[in-house]
């Protein structure tokens, strides 16, 4: 299987979660785009790491999914907390910064 | 068509149609549950690349403890029912997604057309099957990125802390 079909698959998981996140108003599902667009950055950086026949691209998959979980941990603290406070996720309606 | 192509056309088309019902099923549940066959199906391919140990790390880390944690705010905070309100206007949304299809061909073109002229696309390998052990991966984790790697148990420890500040201010408001 050539480097170019992973690429493209990759660019297409991309591009659906970009179109997840502009059309989705739940904040939720807005950080599962988010981890769907890490995970297309992922495949991309695999499939160029076996194309050169080295396992970097490989260790910086690990480094992305470190960034991936603690920002979801974070993210959805925020959100948690953020429903506590306006019983609401909507990011239309979450739109000041206090109160 | 060889084996690894049908693989690849199974794996790749369940993870396309487990994004796309990501970002289509309204209640939040569907989404997570769809998301995890997207993941369970990105670990094939990165079996199929002969990456075996990003592909256990990816059901584990990703399809286990990211998902949990996504189910388990979801039903903590049971959105079932406000998720459907507030939903975007059909223009906009339109607008969207015919971006959103302006990018894929973008993508689509630089994957097929651009890379081609590039290094990636001459360095193709003499070996059919490069796979790189677990060996390989630690060996550069612990050598060339090893500062890198520390930063990144800064960043967890940074997650951590920040999390808990976080829950912790909230629930001294409530009282």
């Amino acid at each position: 299987m050539e480097l170019q079909y992973y690429l493209i698959l990759s660019a297409l998981l991309f591009t659906t979660g970009v179109i997840g996140v502009l059309i989705r108003r739940n904040a939720i599902i807005i950080f599962m785009c988010i981890e769907l667009m890490l995970n297309a950055a992922n495949l991309a950086f695999v499939a160029i790491s076996r194309s050169l026949g080295e396992a970097t691209g490989q260790v910086f998959v690990f480094f992305v999914m470190t960034v991936a979980a603690a920002e979801v941990a974070i993210g959805l603290a925020i959100i948690v907390s953020v429903f506590k406070h306006r019983q609401t996720i909507n990011v239309d309606e979450v739109n000041s910064l206090k109160g | 068509m060889n084996a690894e192509q049908i693989l690849f056309i199974l794996f790749g088309g369940v993870s396309l149609i487990g994004a796309i019902a990501v970002i289509s099923f309204r209640h939040p549940i569907y989404s997570a549950l769809s998301l995890i066959v997207t993941f369970f199906a990105q670990a094939g391919l990165f079996l199929l690349l002969g990456a075996h140990f990003v592909a256990a790390v990816q059901v584990i880390v990703y399809a286990g403890a990211i998902m949990v944690l996504f189910l388990f705010v979801i039903m903590l905070l049971n959105l079932g029912t406000l998720s459907a309100k507030g939903a975007m206007s059909g223009k906009l949304k339109g607008f969207a997604i015919v971006l959103g299809i302006l990018l894929a061909v973008e993508g689509v073109y630089i994957a097929t057309n651009v890379l081609n002229n590039t290094a990636i696309a001459s360095a193709q390998p003499a070996t059919e099957t490069p796979t790189t052990t677990t060996y390989d991966i630690g060996e550069l984790l612990f050598s060339k990125y090893l500062l890198p790697f520390e930063v990144t148990s800064l960043i967890l420890l940074a997650a951590l802390i920040g999390v808990i500040v976080l829950v912790k201010r909230g629930s001294e408001a409530e009282n």
